[in-house]
């Protein structure tokens, strides 16, 4: 029987039928992996000696845990214990953390089998996957494309089918831009939802950890796993966590969905808008009731986000200096010296570019005129959502203004790559709950994403449009 | 506001300082780069200026029903010191070894 990674109920089936020990399979899954992953590059590194390790501590659970022999892919910037955890950059070489982070507690104790480390953008630093010091991942739906980032090993891991599923990191779209570019689901939970203990920081007002699946089942079923309130997180909201799985055959009669006119102008592709109109008229189809909102400060998003992130990302990378873990320049005979030298060889360009730019935003005589007042437009974008909320249940838009585009062709043009998150950095600021969802192909072949968000902790409400929606396409 | 008052504060002086502030060198030909592009990264950014927040306060945190998080200040397990110390790149005893300060 050839094996099924398609989703969580087919592989179980699959598990059960093949009746091996659980670290021959592991064994299976790595081989097979390292074989699709050649061409892709989705993992950093695949440590094959630990995953059949973790599957050895796992096998007399025997099929006890709702995600028991799942494999998982974990971004490079989640913490496993004792394994090596690098961000994809060279500052956090030979990084093994002393501790697990939440969401890999919460994963093992459910059975999953971890699968590290998937590759990323330098510190998150990215929306093409291309600045991780290992190399960049390729699209699996057209290897001269780049996945989308900064989760693109994660993402490509799950749409290349070397994984069920995949936690990435989600700051200013970093889930859902590359699961909308290779034609998978990808979820950014509310603010607070899941607790960020041991997810290296980038911007720490902004990071979410959140699933990456083939569908909206698997996602809700991963969702319920992770999230929950975490005495270690104190930005994690201490509010129950309803049974996402509950909401997939709740139906969508009666919901009513609000249309930004603001995300469907500009630069946005034809196939983009075409596709993401038709997947309107399924929804309207089902019995969804739409209604045109505005969402005016949409064009300021981009512009708010590459103040505030960039000026916490300067002061979260403070901490990297070679003296208490990663790498430490051998050439300096100061301490000072050692700092500079040390983290000019660590960080690559772009995380320097971002450094530089926080840390002007954040300098003396800068301060108010660049981030306070990015703080301040801040309000006004969530604002703007609160009143749209006013009418409709969530809001429907492209979750990336284009496909996937060519290897290299952003990379000497920062600005122009930070466009590319102009559809998903709102939900950031704003704390908000977004999915993306497949919804069919442009004329080049590469999928199209839709994206849904809600008001805070209606994360159901996503789950159960989005499944609405999948079933019916 | 315009094209050239970014150009005017990020000029290749203020590059070399911030670098110095963020404890990173760079060599001339980064500089001149970083200065290119910062430039051009912040007269787009400039846009911000356009919205009127005379009467908006900021937000510093996402979810701003969350006030001040307190516990119990009870004796709890931690990581223990060697765990702390493995991944020192140089270690004295039980302290991270750094070079000469004075």
């Amino acid at each position: 029987m050839k094996e099924d990674l398609s989703d969580i109920n087919a592989y179980k089936n699959w598990l059960i039928a093949r009746a091996e020990p659980l670290t021959s399979v592991a064994a299976m899954l790595v081989d097979r992996a390292s074989r699709i992953d050649k061409d892709i590059h989705a993992f950093a590194a695949i440590d094959a000696e630990a995953i059949v390790r973790r599957a050895s501590r796992f096998e007399k659970k025997d099929g006890k845990g709702r995600l028991w022999g799942v494999p998982v892919a974990i971004k490079d910037n989640i913490c496993i214990k004792g394994e090596l955890t690098t961000c994809g950059s060279r500052i956090l070489e030979g990084f093994r953390p002393p501790y697990n982070a939440t969401v890999i507690e919460k994963l093992q104790s459910e059975g999953a089998l971890l699968m590290g480390r998937a590759n990323m953008d330098e510190f998150a630093f990215g929306s093409s996957c291309e600045t991780s010091c290992y190399g960049p991942t390729r699209n699996p739906m057209d290897l001269s494309c780049i996945p989308g980032g900064s989760s693109g090993g994660a993402v490509a891991a799950v749409a290349s089918g070397q994984v069920v599923a995949a936690l990435g990191s989600d700051t200013g779209g970093s889930i859902r831009q590359p699961a909308s570019l290779c034609g998978v689901v990808g979820f950014k939970p509310t603010y607070g939802r899941v607790s960020r203990y041991g997810l290296i920081a980038f911007a720490s007002s902004l990071d979410q950890i959140g699933p990456i699946t083939h569908n909206v089942a698997d996602c809700a079923t991963m969702l319920e796993v992770i999230s929950g309130y975490d005495e270690k997180d104190s930005t994690s909201v201490d509010i129950e966590v309803p049974r996402y799985t509950e909401s997939l055959s709740k139906g969508v009669k009666g919901l009513t969905i609000g249309i930004p006119s603001e995300y469907f102008t500009g630069g946005i592709d034809k196939d983009v808008s075409e596709r993401v109109n038709e997947a309107i008229k399924v929804l309207e189809g089902l019995g969804v009731k739409t209604v045109d909102i505005s969402l005016p400060h949409t064009k300021y998003a981009v512009s708010c986000y590459y103040i505030i992130a960039p000026a916490e990302a300067s002061s979260n990378l403070a901490r990297y200096e070679g003296v208490h873990y990663g790498r430490r320049s051998p050439d300096a005979d100061d301490l000072i010296g050692m700092y500079i030298a040390s983290r000019n060889e660590g960080f690559g360009l772009e995380a320097k570019r971002r450094i530089l730019l926080g840390t002007y935003s954040l300098s003396s005589g800068y301060y108010e005129a660049y981030y306070l007042k990015a703080l301040k437009v801040r309000t006004k974008i969530a604002n703007d959502f609160n009143k749209a909320f006013d009418v409709c249940d969530c809001v429907l838009t492209p979750t990336s203004p284009t496909t996937a585009f060519k290897l290299g062709e952003r990379m000497d043009d920062p600005l122009k790559m930070y466009l590319s998150d102009i559809f998903t950095i709102s939900a950031n600021l704003a704390g908000l709950p977004a999915i993306t969802v497949p919804c069919g192909e442009g004329r080049n072949g590469l999928p199209v994403g839709l994206q849904l968000m809600a008001r805070p902790f209606a994360e159901d409400v996503l789950i159960q449009v989005a499944h609405a929606y999948e079933q019916k396409r | 506001m315009g094209n050239n008052i970014n150009n005017k504060f990020i000029t290749e002086e203020v590059v070399r300082y911030v670098a110095r502030l963020s404890r990173l060198s760079l060599d001339d030909e980064g500089v001149s780069r970083f200065q290119h592009q910062l430039a051009n990264i912040l007269e787009y950014i400039e846009q911000l200026n356009e919205v009127d927040t005379k009467d908006t306060l900021p937000t510093t945190h996402a979810m701003s029903s969350i006030k001040n998080v307190f516990r119990e200040d009870e004796l709890k397990g931690s990581i223990p010191l060697e765990d702390a110390l493995e991944n020192a790149p140089q270690r004295h005893g039980n302290f991270f070894k750094v070079p000469k300060v004075i």
